[in-house]
This record gives C-alpha cells, structure tokens and sequence, in this order.
C-alpha cells in the first residue's frame, strides 16, 4: 500500500532504540576427522553414507540403477549418462514419476550432515525435492566443520536459488512419531569422494 | 478492541478434564524440551551463539528501518516485487490481489504464523480461494477446522487416533489405521496433487537477508520447496522483524534455530530465494501489523528478536499443561503472552497470568529474550490500564494494604495460621482456584517471628 510503506518506516524511525553495535561472528574452529563427524551426522539425520575414492564407483551405482528400470535424473557432468536435456524444463506433473535424481553437492558441513546445492548444480529448482530418492555426490575436501566456515565458503546469492539439505525430508507431526518421507525424498544417499 | 476470548483459566481446566491426554501432551512436549538440551549441550560455544544471535537481533532492530530499505532495493534488483502493508488488512488484501491478478484459485501455503496472525485463509476462503495448509500438522489442523495449537508442532494436541479418525473422515483412508507412516503417505499422496495442480503458493520467512534480498525458508518436509518450485507464482510473507543484515549471521542462527525447536542439528532444507525461477513470479509482503508499537515499548521490544523456534513451549510448565488452544492466540505460550497484549490488550489481557514465572523461557530462549520478566511486566502494565479485573485489583489492593503495614501483616499472619490449623475448609475450598490440584501443608504452631524470640538467646 503507498503510504504504509512510508508510515512504517517513519514509526520505526521514531520508535528504534539507541544503536546497537552488529558483532563479528567467530568460526568457532575445531578439529577432527572432519569425513568421520559428518558421516556420524548424516547417520543421525536419517541419511546413508557411501565413502568412494573415484566417481566411477557413483558411475556403477548410476547404471545399476539404470539396468533396474529407474526413472533418473543425473545433472552431474563428471558422471556417465549426463542426462538434463530430457527434464531440463519439465513441470512437477511431468516430474512426479522421477525415482532418483543425482546432483552435486558444493560444500558438507560435519556438524550436522547439511550439503549445500545451488541452483546451477541443481539444474531444475524441482529435482532435489520431487525424486523418491535423492542422491548427492560432493568431494571430501568441500567438508568443513560448521556452518559458520559454510556461508564464508558459498555465495547465497550466486543463483537464484540454494538450500543447505539435510537428510531425507520428515515429519513428526503425528504423535511425535519420526516418519521418514513426507513430501519431499524418502530416501539421501550421499556419496563422499576422496 | 475485541471482547475477551475464554480465559486462559478457563480453557486450562477444559484441557485439563482429560487427565490422561493433558499427561501425555506434558510429557511429550518434556520429552522434546530434553531433546533440545541433548543438542545444546554438544555445542560447546552454545552460550556465545545465543549471545551472538541476541546482539544481530538487538543491532538490527535498532537500525530496523535502514536494514529494510537495503532489503527492499537488494530485492528488487533480484527480480523480487516487494509490498509493504501497515496492518493484517492490508496484508491479505496485497495477497488477494496477486492472486487475483494471476486467477489463482487453488493455493498451497507453507507454514506462516504470519498469515495465522492476519487470518488469511478464512479471507481468502471468503473469496473463493482455497488455501491448503501443506505443512502435516497444519494439514491435520486445517481438516479439523482448528487452529495451530504449537508453531513448530501444530497437531501436538491430538493423538494418532484423532488423526485416523480425520484421515479417514476426509481423505478415506481405513478407519481405524492408526499407522504414522500410513496417514503419513496418504497425506504425501493427496499433498503432492495439490502442490501439482495449484496456481500459486504462499510461504512464510524464517530469515530475510539485507545485504543480498533474499529470504530464507526452514522445513523438514520439503512442502515449502515443492509448492514454490512447482508453481508459477510465490508469494512470501513475514513479519518485518525477520530481517538480518548479513548473510553469515544465517550460521548463528541455523545453528539455533533447529537445536531449540526440536533437538535436530538443522532443518531438513534450509532454502534461499533470491530470484524467482524463469518464467515465475516472485513477491515478498513486508508486514507491521502492531510491530512498531512493540519496538517503541522499551519493556518489551526485545520480544520482537524472536525466531520462532518455541522452546519457550516446550519448557513451560503452563503451556504443558494447558494446551496451546488456550493462549486464543496465533502464538501460544510465553513468547505468544507478550506478544499478543500489543495486539489486543482487552482480548489478551489474561495471558501475561497464565505463567508461573519461573524463568525457563528466559533460560532455553536462543536470542536471550527475558521473556518471564516480560510477563511480569505486561501484569504491571495491564492492572495500570484496568485490565486486571476487579477480583485481582481487590485482592492487590488488600495485600498491599496488609505487606505495608506490620502490626497487620502479624495479625493477619496469626489469623491464617488458626484457620488453617482448625479451620482448613475456610480456604480450602472450591472457591479458591489456588487450591484446584493442589493442597496447603499444615500450618505450623507458631510464627518465625515468636520462634526467634523465644531462641534467639539459646544458642
């Protein structure tokens, strides 16, 4: 509304307390076999690990899954069967039969098992949350320990869209009972290439 | 101003009648309360981050109105169109006409205590657009035509039963299935039309970032993800509080966000828009809604740094035990009890009494709210402007005249112990609420005061 905008700020003008300086964030560091925790993390949110030393054993996974009849999706150029063209575009109708998507993840966090994919890894906004499972290949050396080291590794606004993924999605809304599956993947699996 | 809803006292004793259930909501609410610790206590800077995010929240709220300028052109130049509304009306009428705009009937809503707060989907209902609630709670709330009873955990006050029961009245799943995972797919299998077919989709905001114009959105489920991605147009709705000005605060706060609310390490997403996909639109409604009023309240403007995460809930022993349908308010509990009186003295004029103070909110609040100081304010300020009731002004009243004068406070002391010692139905009656589940200890022989006396020299 045209004067709202103008009336809001003017009552917060008036109203705001005296400054308040902003802190420094600290990195909060810590070491450790940084692989180990967030295998441990992704373990506790619900996820499964796969440690691999070439992207050829994710190759094998992808055609395993292939030969069985999967629907996929694999936006990850390094991989065999780079296949976006096909569903580059696609709507969510068109989607909604997708059984597995593979995409790469840009940075881990061991702390608490999250991967950040950006939209440019992603291809299409859709594919991390329509596919039944979802499957993220990201480098040991992209791990870092918290969220803090995260957000100085990654550019939140390099695309239009990102989100940090932690797990398969879930909801406990019904008696408090963990169900693993709601709207989005039933299923992570994370494949952690040294 | 509107007339008071039930009182808390009230719907606290209705909530109460079922003893078992009331037993298990406190228990259950417990149970993620030491959750929350569990998860607390592995971050050894736990302490700093809550101070950390404190201080981000106290310096933006004091350069509140320059943050959401920056916010505005940073948007803007991300392709985002921004609204800014002075009040609830004006919120659902800026969202009625972008879905007017675009002849969206159908629309998929993520969680947003935001739009709760506006009463949106009976707005938008009344002009014949449907609003479906897409978070699993919320979807079991909406079915039942009941409201949130918890912000994180909306459907905490029902049991899998009521839940089968719902299911199989609307969605006609097997009576009597009482399976999470059951009701849970066929939820997921009625949801996933719904985001499919929509013509737009609404999502609240969990962080809006100043420096790069873009929000952020936490869920577990993915439905905020689902809906905005498979439709043409999103509609994101805050409150203006959420603003931070940098995008490396989001560490500090997704660092507590989840720990707090249910003792998860994070959110399952934790997604960033800062552009609308091709060929979609993007919109952000900026809300005041009051907020301003708070941030001019010195008592009670540091409520405005809440981030949602309701550990304040889950720790209070009122709130356990009453039911968040009590709180007659979008936002229960004690972060909902100072909220509320800036919208509505009248109507929520009871709230600030429903707690004991002990102080729990205050101590598990990541962003150090002193919410329990708060509360006792907002009582000071309620009884000043008469909105105590008469009962408890009369009663203030005599204590006061009674703590203030010692020959009959001494009397008056000798007079309760007599009754209490022989006449103990004189107060412990129906009468008293103070004694509804609880009971007095017996009152001893003689005061403290003529103990001391007589062996003060017997040492």
């Amino acid at each position: 509304m045209s004067n709202s905008r103008e009336n809001i700020l003017a009552a917060i003008n008036a109203n705001k307390p005296a400054p308040v300086e902003l802190p420094e964030i600290p990195l909060f560091e810590r070491r450790g076999n940084l692989v180990n925790v967030f295998i441990g993390a992704l373990e506790f949110i619900g996820a499964t690990s796969v440690k691999v030393t070439s992207l050829s054993e994710v190759d094998e996974y992808l055609e395993s899954l292939q030969q069985a009849g999967t629907r996929l999706v694999n936006t990850t150029a390094e991989l065999n069967s780079y296949n976006i063209n096909a569903y580059k575009k696609a709507n969510a109708s068109e989607l909604e039969a997708l059984d597995t998507a593979f995409i790469k993840g840009q940075v881990g966090v061991a702390e608490n098992g999250a991967i950040w994919v950006s939209e440019s890894d992603m291809v299409n906004r859709l594919f991390p949350f329509i596919c039944r499972k979802l499957v993220l290949v990201i480098n040991a050396k992209d791990i870092v320990y918290n969220m803090h080291e995260a957000y100085r590794r990654i550019q939140v606004d390099e695309d239009g869209y990102g989100t940090f993924i932690a797990g398969p999605s879930k909801t406990a809304d019904i008696e408090q009972s963990l169900v693993v599956g709601a709207h989005g993947p039933l299923e992570l699996k994370v494949f952690i290439v040294s | 101003m509107s007339q008071p809803a039930t009182h808390h006292n009230k719907a606290a004793a209705a909530f109460l009648k079922n003893g078992q259930r009331a037993q298990w909501h406190d228990e259950t609410l417990w149970f993620v309360r030491a959750k929350r610790d569990k998860a607390a206590h592995q971050i050894p800077e736990w302490e700093a981050l809550r101070n950390l995010g404190s201080q981000i929240k106290e310096h933006t709220l004091s350069n509140l109105d320059e943050y959401l300028l920056q916010f505005e052109a940073n948007a803007k130049k991300n392709g985002i169109k921004v609204h800014w509304a002075n009040n609830a009306a004006e919120h659902n009428q800026i969202v009625y006409e972008i879905l007017l705009h675009h002849n969206a009937v159908n629309v998929v809503k993520s969680k947003s205590m935001l739009t709760e707060e506006c009463g949106l989907n009976h707005y938008l209902a009344e002009r014949k657009i449907s609003v479906v609630d897409t978070d699993l709670g919320e979807y079991i709330v909406q079915l039942r035509n009941e409201p949130p009873s918890h912000i994180v955990l909306p459907a905490i006050h029902l049991k899998k039963e009521d839940v089968s029961n719902t299911f199989h009245k609307h969605l006609h799943t097997e009576k009597n299935n009482q399976d999470p995972v059951y009701l849970t797919r066929a939820a997921r299998q009625v949801l996933r039309k719904k985001f499919i077919t929509a013509d737009a989709a609404i999502t609240g905001v969990n962080f809006a970032v100043a420096e790069t114009g873009g929000i952020v959105v936490c869920t577990n489920e993915g439905n905020a993800d689902l809906g905005v991605h498979a439709n043409k147009v999103h509609i994101a709705c805050m409150g203006f509080e959420k603003i931070i000005p940098r995008a490396q605060d989001l560490s500090v706060f997704l660092r507590l966000l989840a720990r707090s609310a249910t003792g998860q390490p994070i959110t399952t997403y934790s997604s960033h828009f800062h552009r609308p996909k091709a060929g979609q639109e993007m919109h952000i409604v900026l809300v005041n809604n009051g907020r301003t009023e708070q941030l001019g309240r010195e008592a009670f403007r540091n409520s405005l740094k809440c981030i949602r995460c309701a550990a304040c809930f889950n720790t209070c022993p009122v709130y356990r035990r009453s039911g968040g349908h009590s709180y007659h308010n979008s936002v229960a509990g004690p972060i909902g009890s100072i909220l509320a009186p800036n919208l509505d003295m009248r109507k929520n004029a009871d709230l600030p009494f429903a707690s004991t103070l002990c102080g729990s909110c205050t101590n598990v609040c990541p962003v150090k709210i002193n919410i329990h100081e708060q509360l006792w304010s907002w009582r000071q300020v309620l009884m000043a402007e008469g909105y105590g009731g008469s009962a408890k002004k009369a009663s203030m009243k005599l204590m006061t005249g009674v703590l203030s004068k010692p020959a009959v406070y001494r009397l008056s002391t000798g007079m309760a112990r007599f009754f209490m010692r022989y006449l103990p139905f004189l107060v412990n009656n129906r009468l008293n609420p103070w004694y509804k589940q609880r009971d007095m200890p017996s009152a001893p022989k003689e005061s403290f005061k003529d103990w001391y006396k007589k062996n003060r020299n017997h040492e």
